[in-house]
């Protein structure tokens, strides 16, 4: 099963193949038919996590437990890491002190770029700044898969603060390297131009929801106001909010995806996030098992 | 009486119209004569020879954009070691920027600097003052008392002057004082606290960008504002193609405007920073191709008068902060002539006249400096022997203090092989 795998870090996904995604995502399908067995013991996971987090967090921890990897109790507001101790100096201690995986969530863009190479322990990027949340997009890859088989020829549209959003440039990465169309939607100030690289870029929702398998509606960040970049919520909401009526322009069959945690009322309407066409709480669910999948396949990377 | 005889190289002197091998007598650091066949002269038999066979002889380069870091930060640059780093460059005449700490921006604080350089440097050291009292933008510094305690221009570059106003009465204050003010042009509120510019490759990194704009709305008011006041202003490190039209159309219709390029911004733009590496940091940041391709067009055509390196020193620690932390900055003195050379002399977008003129007589015109940036007889004897085919990768340690350059384990062709100041040997190649 491993033998194609032969990292320790998962950074990103702009430095994956379509190979090794589909890889995590084949794993992650044969966890959810059998239960895995568990990684070779003395797996110890710490979490580094200096920005908050519910799901994330709660769901990498289950993913280790059900995979029987112990998890330090460490907690970066206490550590030294707000004491000023370096980074790297930190995941040197916790790496001496027996943890062999990371999961680190950072307020910086790139911050693992320099530190995964210097440590022998597998680093797991559970978001870093607006660059990357690889775990978010494949699970919401692996819940877009699982419903179509495949994702080739689908139009997915990432809808709301994309400028700021690590999930948004994930999810841009993953889902095209599987050979679906992705499409950035949202006003001008959050959907910077200079990003046509990573998908197409529509600032017409109308126009973006024609023909669309797939919206994936991002949370819109309450400071964003302060700084300009929408006036008000209601007036955001007012041209970009997903509504049914709006929700009605995309395929009769598309689905309805959202990252959380919701701003209900505000991206998204409540009766679509709770409706029948909503796969929210089933990218919580397989968010478990990609996790898990992600785990022991770095794990298999560290030993080779 | 001191007397030496440069034999045989190629003088590139812009200022005369020169290309074409002849020999360079100095005397007491001063030029006295260049012609052909001096070495044959009998009146010079005996005097000491400098062999520049196959190579160039150019007059020193004139760095008008350089921060020594002295006093303040002296753990990341003195006048000591970058006056080194000038001379290992080919660069015999720097001017060092006001961001000190303290801000230089009072003439005691001038003739301090004046006394150390004469006692610590290498080259010769030209100090600015600050536009307003700390930098703060708030209050004009004293003009006339700057340029009586021997300011050679004024800025307050590193902390952009943003009230308009203020620049305007600057500007007719700089006029009356005949002191030429450097402007580092930046609209706060449009970069916005940004670490690099706003442009593809940064956006996909999820990097905080500040877009072009932020720079050339800055140009166009100072352009406006020269065009008011009748002063003269000089913007400092342009990177934008904006920005380098929005000069080109002012220098046509005679605004008296001017402006400079660093090597950086014209060998390298935003796609090429690997991942988050801070030593590709630097304020304004690397933009994109077309930004280049402009600034290259505009050292072409004359619109970017001067090479400057915005040489900016700081230690690895506050360099490994990351991107988005560390400081802006990157140090330029050692490499500049030896990038120019790559990228404007071989890939041909100057030839050797222009280069030098660049490099050196037209930024020691724009400071006023009638005795430097050329070999015209009397001139200081600033002369700079160059290998242009010379190829070699700069690698730290360095002279400078710091090592924050993106050029470092880059291939360059050409290099200073001597530099001489007021006919002294301040740099040897081969030594």
């Amino acid at each position: 099963m491993t033998k194609d795998w032969r990292r320790k870090d998962l950074l990103g996904l702009q430095e994956l193949s379509a190979a090794e995604i589909e890889l995590i995502l084949d794993t992650a399908a044969a966890f959810k038919k059998s239960p895995p067995k568990p990684l070779p013991a003395g797996r110890l996971v710490a979490f580094l996590f200096s920005e908050a987090s519910t799901r994330t967090r709660s769901s990498f921890e289950a993913a280790a437990l059900r995979l029987g990897v112990k998890v330090l109790s460490f907690s970066a507001a206490g550590s030294s890491l707000a004491k000023g101790e370096t980074m790297l100096d930190t995941l040197l201690n916790l790496e001496a002190i027996g943890v062999t995986h990371f999961v680190v969530r950072h307020e910086r863009s790139g911050v693992l770029e320099d530190l995964a190479p210097k440590v022998k322990a597998c680093v797991l990027n559970a978001g870093d700044g607006w660059h990357e949340h690889p775990t978010q997009a494949l699970l919401d890859a692996f819940t877009l898969r699982e419903k179509w088989g495949s994702l080739k020829g689908r139009k997915v549209v990432i809808l709301g603060d994309i400028r700021h959003s690590r999930v948004a440039r994930s999810n841009a990465w993953a889902l095209k390297k599987l050979g679906a169309k992705v499409v950035f939607c949202g006003p001008t100030a959050l959907v910077p131009d200079g990003l046509s690289g990573l998908a197409a870029i529509e600032h017409d929702l109308t126009k973006a929801l024609k023909g669309a398998d797939a919206v994936n509606v991002l949370r819109l960040q309450l400071e964003r106001m302060e700084q300009g970049f929408v006036a008000s919520l209601p007036d955001y909401a007012e041209a970009y909010r997903l509504t049914p009526e709006r929700f009605a322009l995309a395929k009769p069959d598309a689905w309805v995806l959202h990252p959380g945690p919701m701003n209900r009322g505000v991206e998204i309407a409540s009766e679509l996030a709770d409706g029948p066409r909503s796969l929210i709480l089933e990218q919580v669910a397989n968010g478990v098992l990609v996790r898990m999948s992600v785990l022991s396949l770095l794990d298999s990377g560290r030993s080779a | 009486m001191s007397e030496s005889l440069i034999v045989g190289g190629l003088v590139v002197d812009p200022s005369q119209k020169l290309e074409a091998v002849r020999d360079v007598l100095v005397r007491d650091g001063r030029v006295v004569e260049v012609a052909a066949g001096l070495s044959k002269r009998t009146a010079l038999k005996g005097v000491e020879t400098v062999d520049a066979k196959g190579l160039w002889v150019i007059p020193g380069l004139v760095d008008m954009h350089v921060h020594l870091r002295e006093p303040g930060r002296e753990s990341d640059e003195t006048i000591a070691t970058g006056t080194k780093a000038a001379a290992a460059g080919g660069v015999t005449t720097v001017l060092a920027m006001a961001n000190t700490e303290p801000v230089t921006d009072n003439p005691s604080q001038l003739a301090f600097l004046r006394a150390k350089a004469a006692q610590d440097a290498v080259v010769t050291v030209l100090f600015a003052g600050a536009v307003t009292l700390g930098q703060k933008g708030e209050r004009l510094t004293e003009f006339a008392k700057l340029r009586a305690a021997g300011a050679a221009a004024l800025s307050d570059d590193g902390r952009p002057l943003m009230n308009a106003g203020l620049m305007r009465r600057a500007l007719e204050h700089a006029k009356d004082a005949g002191l030429l003010v450097i402007d580092h042009c930046e609209d706060l509120t449009l970069s916005n606290g940004a670490c690099v510019h706003e442009g593809p490759s940064n956006l996909a990194k999820g990097l905080k960008g500040s877009p072009a704009a932020a720079e050339t709305v800055q140009v166009l008011r100072d352009v406006a504002l020269a065009e008011l006041t009748g002063g003269r202003v000089h913007l400092a490190h342009l990177s934008s193609a904006a920005s380098v039209e929005a000069v080109r159309l002012a220098k046509k219709r005679g605004v008296r405007v001017s402006a400079e390029a660093a090597p950086h911004h014209f060998a390298l733009d935003e796609s090429m920073i690997p991942g988050y590496d801070a030593a590709w940091k630097m304020n304004p940041p690397l933009r994109e191709k077309s930004d280049r391709e402009a600034l290259l067009e505009g050292l072409s055509d004359g619109t970017l008068d001067a090479i400057a390196t915005d040489h900016a020193p700081h230690g690895c620690a506050a360099k490994s902060l990351g991107m988005d932390q560390a400081p802006f900055g990157v140090i330029g003195l050692e490499a500049s002539l030896a990038v120019a050379l790559t990228e404007l002399y071989h890939k041909k977008v100057l030839d050797k006249k222009r280069l030098v003129a660049r490099l050196s007589a037209a930024p020691a015109a724009l400071l006023g400096l009638k005795d430097k940036g050329t070999l015209e007889k009397g001139a200081a004897a600033d002369v700079v022997l160059v290998d242009p085919d010379a190829v070699w990768t700069p690698a730290p340690p360095f002279r400078s203090k710091s090592r924050n350059t993106p050029f470092a384990g880059r291939r360059l062709k050409g290099r200073a092989v001597k530099t001489f100041v007021a006919g002294r040997l301040v740099h040897d190649a081969a030594a």
